[in-house]
């Protein structure tokens, strides 16, 4: 019965002079999104808002998923389209569509409309009234509740009549490309594809950098930071993936650092190479799902003695959660299943039984000194020979 | 160079195998179930099949039923023996090394009210045959023993734990997983008293989905997929003719020249321990290493043939598979139904391997077409890795 779509935006609304940028973004985020669907949508901008008619063939429940995938949005309404605005057949429709789409009556309702065509001979507070009284007729147990009504619905008339009242939310957060872009340092886990899509979400493009270790990990280790990948661009677009083969680092770093240091120095230098593929993709930030003493690098200390190897800000928006907080974001986005399969990543594979949990920088930076005599060939020769893949979902 | 010496875990078929499923995939892809003649030619393919397996078996062609593979006949051997003996008793005994496939189906039948024993194994993979003949009541309906492990190809003998058992109690059904020994090993199952054996197609060149159950006749098993009626009620769904074909043509070219085939897994095997055992930091798992009055051929020979269990100390087993993955040797850590499980080996840990070999503990296996030069290969491959990989352990 849905022919039609009217999308609903919520920030970028706030935007002054630039929000056509905000607009357009959003808009061609949307066609991006429905074009991999199928070619049966005509998307259109118009007055605060997104409309999207359809096709025949088109499948309703198969663009509610695309278009909850489009930052930006903050409700999705699907419209019942009458082709006809002859008056009795606008009443016709609209007691019918009520009728299917709120089978018990027992609620309140207020009639909201909008007449685009001016030269259409009923005005708004018209229409409102008439099909008030005409749904109280045909359903006594309706009630009118201007005020604080269960149910709005809609009637637009322009050269076709347009019927809504449900409220589909979206992911909310502002259409991606509109901030710039990061790199995501993407592990196998639970928490960096959450990362990668908060951030995502207030529209930044992501680039991910994965560090394979062979044979230490595995080739499905590989495979399942693809398929999280993969699941994530369905949100953020295509995502360049940067896989660094990160053995010999590390290997060198267990043979010349003390053995406690081992992870935090194969982070420092984990962030040194990000960063450097961050800035030669044009990247104005990394991102990392490091949240506050989940693990020995994740204290306080541990982020400082990383942090310290950057000059892009790092940015880290899971720093104030907790573990099921995250897994309940993991969950809606998808990406947990995959994220729980059991391959070791390259952080575990050394991991010192008792770690240092509060490194001193100073003492970290000495002891790096250590590797002064290959270290930054090895960087080098890690950061030409990455493989890249594009991801697209 | 590429060694695949995962044999265990599957096989290549066969070119004949190959040739034969395309044709019943692609010529004859009638339903043996329809009456016309494409249903005819169909169910010409399960006939001679059939014929094939009972002929090698020396049994009835009416005593074999076609599933889906290991894991299904064992199922079948298993729920649908409980089930239709469930007035006699609710008492079955295994052991503590059996697959994944014979696990998980008894544990399903212990929620119902079924009593499971599991018997130990010794340090070479053998049954403690007075423990299971102590644990044998008069609840006792179902003997469950595999006849050759996966994980570290130990033989169990299987005429003789029929014998013990049958002599204490003639009525209990004897049940043998099969998978691992059909094709390395002659079985008659008449002659070694057993009542219903599991067997799968892809361990010896078959394709994968294909598998069968040898039901002694008049053995009381009730069927575990209901149906259209298929093969007697006892396994509803159309035949998986293709599968089938496929399954009969690898039974008949195993066990030509059996000897011969046999004689050369065994040289391989022998070949690959003596190679491991010049490696510093190397145990080779259930070879009868503490019956030192064998010598290492009598005592492989009492093992089966493809299988070779090596623990590598100081290393991490899926470490070391990686790394020779990258050199295009392929091995299994544990067996690969329950190497993705986090949970170590319970093989492993029943013929007591020490705690600390049990995540370092690689499974070598052949087929016929294994070479002297993959095996070589394999050894070099270790040597180089070996050194290398001790350096860099997790301290």
């Amino acid at each position: 019965m849905y022919k039609a779509f009217l999308v609903k935006y919520a920030e970028i609304g706030l935007k002054g002079k630039n929000r056509h940028v905000f607009e357009n973004a959003l808009r061609d985020q949307i066609r991006f999104n429905l074009e991999r669907v199928g070619d049966y949508y005509d998307v259109s901008k118009e007055q605060g808002r997104i409309f999207i008619e359809c096709r025949d063939g088109f499948d309703y429940e198969e663009t509610v998923e695309a278009l909850k995938k489009v930052f930006g949005i903050w409700a999705i309404m699907p419209v019942v389209v009458i082709d006809s605005i002859e008056w009795e057949d606008i009443k016709k429709e609209v007691v019918q569509y009520v009728d299917q789409f709120y089978p018990d009556k027992n609620f309140t309702f207020k009639v909201e409309a909008k007449r685009s065509n001016k030269q259409y001979p009923i005005t708004s507070p018209e229409i409102c009234v008439k099909i008030g009284s005409e749904l109280l007729h045909a359903f006594p147990e309706m009630k009118v509740d201007v005020h604080n009504p269960d149910a709005r619905i809609w009637v637009e008339v322009r050269t076709k009549a347009y019927v809504y009242s449900q409220v589909i939310p979206g992911p909310g957060g502002m259409p991606v490309g509109t901030g710039g872009k990061a790199m995501l340092l993407l592990s196998g886990g639970i928490d960096s594809p959450v990362a990668g899509y908060m951030i995502s979400k207030r529209g930044v493009k992501i680039d991910a950098t994965y560090f394979h270790a062979p044979p230490y990990t595995s080739e499905r280790a590989k495979q399942k930071v693809v398929d999280l990948a993969r699941i994530v661009s369905a949100y953020t677009g295509p995502i360049n993936l940067n896989i660094i083969d990160f053995t010999d680092i590390q290997l060198y770093i267990y043979e010349k650092c003390p053995h406690e240091e081992l992870t935090i120095i194969m982070r420092r230098y984990m962030m040194r190479i990000a960063e450097e593929i961050a800035k030669n993709s044009n990247c104005l930030g990394l991102i990392t799902g490091e949240s506050i003493g989940q693990v020995a690098s994740q204290t306080m200390h541990s982020l400082n003695a990383t942090n310290a190897v950057c000059t892009l800000p790092v940015y880290r928006p899971l720093i104030g959660f907790d573990k099921q907080e995250i897994v309940e974001i993991a969950e809606k986005i998808k990406t947990y299943e995959t994220s729980i399969q059991p391959y070791e990543d390259c952080c575990t594979i050394f991991v010192a039984k008792h770690p240092t949990t509060k490194p001193v920088l100073s003492v970290i930076e000495k002891n790096e000194l250590n590797l002064a005599e290959k270290i930054d060939e090895m960087v080098r020769y890690a950061i030409d020979n990455r493989e890249v893949i594009k991801i697209e979902s | 160079m590429e060694a695949y010496l995962d044999n265990a875990a599957t096989t290549r078929a066969s070119e004949s195998v190959r040739a034969i499923v395309t044709e019943a995939l692609g010529t004859n892809y009638g339903n043996p179930s329809s009456m016309h003649r494409k249903g005819m030619e169909a169910e010409k393919y399960i006939k001679d099949a059939k014929d094939i397996i009972a002929k090698t078996l020396k049994v009835e062609p009416k005593e074999i039923v076609f599933t889906s593979g290991g894991t299904e006949s064992n199922n079948m051997a298993l729920v649908g023996t409980a089930l239709a003996n469930r007035r006699a008793g609710n008492h079955i005994i295994t052991t503590r090394f059996e697959h994944a496939s014979v696990y998980n189906p008894l544990l399903m039948l212990e929620e119902f009210g079924f009593r499971i024993s599991f018997i130990d194994v010794d340090d070479n993979g053998q049954v403690d045959l007075d423990q299971l003949l102590s644990q044998i009541c008069d609840e006792t309906i179902l003997v469950s023993v595999m006849y050759v492990n996966n994980e570290v190809g130990a033989i169990l003998d299987i005429a003789g734990i029929s014998r013990a058992i049958k002599a204490k109690k003639p009525n209990v059904i004897f049940h043998v997983d099969a998978i691992q020994a059909f094709g390395k090993l002659k079985i008659f199952p008449k002659r070694e008293g057993i009542d219903l054996m599991s067997v799968s197609g892809h361990k010896f060149h078959g394709p994968k989905g294909s598998g069968f159950l040898y039901i002694k006749d008049k053995t009381k098993v009730k069927p575990i997929i209901y149906g259209g009626g298929q093969q007697k009620d006892m396994r509803s769904g159309t035949e998986n003719v293709p599968a089938i074909a496929g399954l009969g043509v690898a039974v008949r070219e195993i066990y030509e020249d059996h000897e011969v085939k046999v004689k050369k897994m065994y040289e391989l095997k022998e070949h690959l321990i003596k190679g491991l055992q010049e490696i510093e930091g190397v145990t080779v798992n259930a070879i009868f290493a503490d019956q030192t009055n064998l010598s290492l051929e009598e005592a492989i020979h009492k093992t089966a043939p493809h299988v070779v269990s090596a623990s590598f100390a100081g290393i991490r087993s899926e470490v070391l598979l990686h790394a020779l993955e990258d050199k295009g040797v392929y091995v299994s850590s544990g067996s690969a139904c329950s190497s993705n499980h986090p949970a170590i080996s319970g093989t492993l840990t029943a013929i007591h391997v020490k705690p600390e070999l049990l995540d370092s503990t690689i499974r070598f296996s052949f087929c016929v077409n294994t070479t002297i030069e993959e095996i070589d290969y394999a050894l070099a491959a270790l040597k180089e890795l070996l050194p290398v990989l001790r350096k860099y352990s997790r301290k």
